[in-house]
């Protein structure tokens, strides 16, 4: 669960500040994300090809993520054509295919496979703490940068705890059915999951206290911008102005 | 140098106090407390560090009263507590950011806390662990990743809450090792008397929310023989 598998290595991108990143990230996805045409969506894909293979990363571990994210695509592909309706291209007693719907479709499908690229490219190429002391670097509220890395390091530890509770219910025989029983055992198991990881939040906090901790993280490698780091900003936001461009035009 | 005086403390809810009227004061020693589950020993150091607030009866640090904000703060950079929980303790993705939280606290530019970090992790024999993940270390490892946190804070206490719990006999022999040789005042909760033995030279007993010094020569070290070959084992205690 959540290794950062690509945040290690040494390409230019892994190098370049995550700050910096974040940004670029920001604008590409925007333009992905809200554009309906097909040339600047390709044009898009083509710019996080390149990213990706600035970035090195092994190309089957990419494939693996593409395809967690096409599987939610292939329902879209099983629904979307049959009932958009407008004009259709194939017609049986049983069911109609549109045209809209297969292009409604493609679209959906070309955009989130550039955004997921994108995303690898260059956010999963930052640690996560990296990314949030990067968000605390934007002048994001400090409170969402400790969530972030906080839920980070302990969603794992939270749960192993509701693991623990669930197999101490099993070595007693629980076995989930649909009644009465199986519904409350359920909730003490969650309530009892949430208590626990209150408290030790508590803990971690007098933890934190005890070694001077007094409400600002200070990060231990602070990143100096140099001029990679410019250079790829200004190359990041010309390719998003180029699109935002087109989108136009 | 760090002293509770008649202390008193009864948790919200609770009838009656956990400890009543205390009074203990970290000599020049390493001290151990021993006392049965729920008799108040983790409540006492938490006390000690202002982690809770008597009901009655103050908190003296250096002969002078802790009240303020800043005297909590001037006594917790010297006061270090490693936790009974490690995983309460290692909150940073890896080892060394959390050994250099201390002091990038402290004030410590971030290259100095690096080295105090590295310092401290080779120190203890933790070479090499700089990037590991802090919640795939093992519960061995776990700990004394813990106590380098602490220690590269240069504290000059040490409070320990049940610091053999989960170790193995190796570990446990390396903690020991680590412990013999600082040169800190000590404060060991434990219920593990071989583990006392080697690493405390006072007892103090709790019992009935008061605190008493066991007699001298309670603690030793002897020659046995083991029924279960080296199996970790209970000695008899009467």
């Amino acid at each position: 669960m959540m290794d950062e598998d690509f945040a290690q290595g040494t390409s230019l991108l892994h190098h370049i500040d995550s700050r910096i990143k974040i940004v670029v990230a920001f604008f590409l996805v925007g333009i992905i994300a809200v554009t309906d045409n097909f040339t600047v969506i390709a044009l898009a894909l083509a710019v996080s090809l390149v990213l990706l293979t600035v970035a090195r990363l092994p190309v089957t571990l990419v494939a693996k993520r593409l395809v967690a994210a096409n599987s939610f695509i292939f329902f879209l592909w099983l629904t979307l054509p049959l009932t958009y309706g407008g004009e259709l291209v194939y017609q049986t007693s049983l069911f109609s295919i549109s045209h809209e719907g297969i292009i409604l479709s493609a679209l959906i499908t070309l955009k989130t496979n550039t955004i997921v690229l994108t995303i690898i490219a260059l956010l999963a190429t930052s640690t996560i703490a990296s990314l949030g002391h990067a968000l605390e670097g934007l002048r994001l509220p400090g409170r969402l940068c400790f969530l972030l890395l906080f839920s980070y390091r302990y969603i794992f530890v939270i749960h192993q705890e509701y693991l623990r509770l669930s197999r101490a219910a099993k070595m007693r025989c629980f076995q989930p059915a649909t009644n009465i029983h199986t519904y409350k055992t359920v909730a003490y198991l969650f309530g009892m999951t949430l208590v626990k990881s209150y408290n030790r939040g508590a803990r971690i906090h007098q933890a934190m206290l005890l070694r001077g901790f007094n409400g600002h993280l200070i990060p231990l490698t602070s990143h100096r911008m140099n001029r990679n780091d410019i250079v790829f900003l200004f190359m990041g936001l010309t390719a998003s102005a180029a699109l935002v461009f087109l989108h136009f035009t | 140098m760090l002293e509770l005086r008649n202390v008193s403390y009864t948790y919200p809810q609770a009838k009656s106090p956990i400890l009543h009227n205390l009074s203990f004061c970290v000599e020049n020693e390493h001290a151990g407390i021993i006392g049965p589950n729920g008799c108040g020993k983790t409540t006492l150091l938490h006390l000690m560090v202002g982690l809770l607030k008597p009901t009655e009866g103050e908190l003296f640090f250096q002969g002078e009263p802790v009240t303020t904000k800043l005297d909590m703060y001037n006594l917790r950079r010297q006061v270090g507590f490693l936790f009974q929980s490690s995983d309460d303790q290692l909150f940073s993705p890896t080892v060394i950011e959390d050994v250099a939280f201390g002091p990038l606290n402290l004030g410590f530019a971030p290259a100095e806390a690096r080295a105090i970090a590295e310092n401290t992790l080779k120190n203890l024999g933790l070479t090499g662990f700089e990037d590991r993940i802090t919640h795939k270390l093992s519960g061995g490892e776990k700990k004394l990743v813990a106590l380098a946190t602490i220690l590269a804070m240069r504290p000059k206490i040490l409070l320990l809450d049940e610091p053999t719990n989960n170790l193995d006999p190796k570990t446990t022999s390396r903690l020991i090792e680590i412990l013999q040789n600082l040169e800190l005042r000590q404060v060991i909760i434990s219920h593990d008397w071989d583990f006392l033995s080697h690493t405390t030279t006072t007892l103090y007993k709790i019992d009935h929310g008061h605190i008493h010094k066991c007699e001298e020569g309670h603690i030793h070290v002897h020659r046995h023989i083991h029924k279960a070959g080296d199996h970790p084992h209970v000695h008899n205690l009467k």
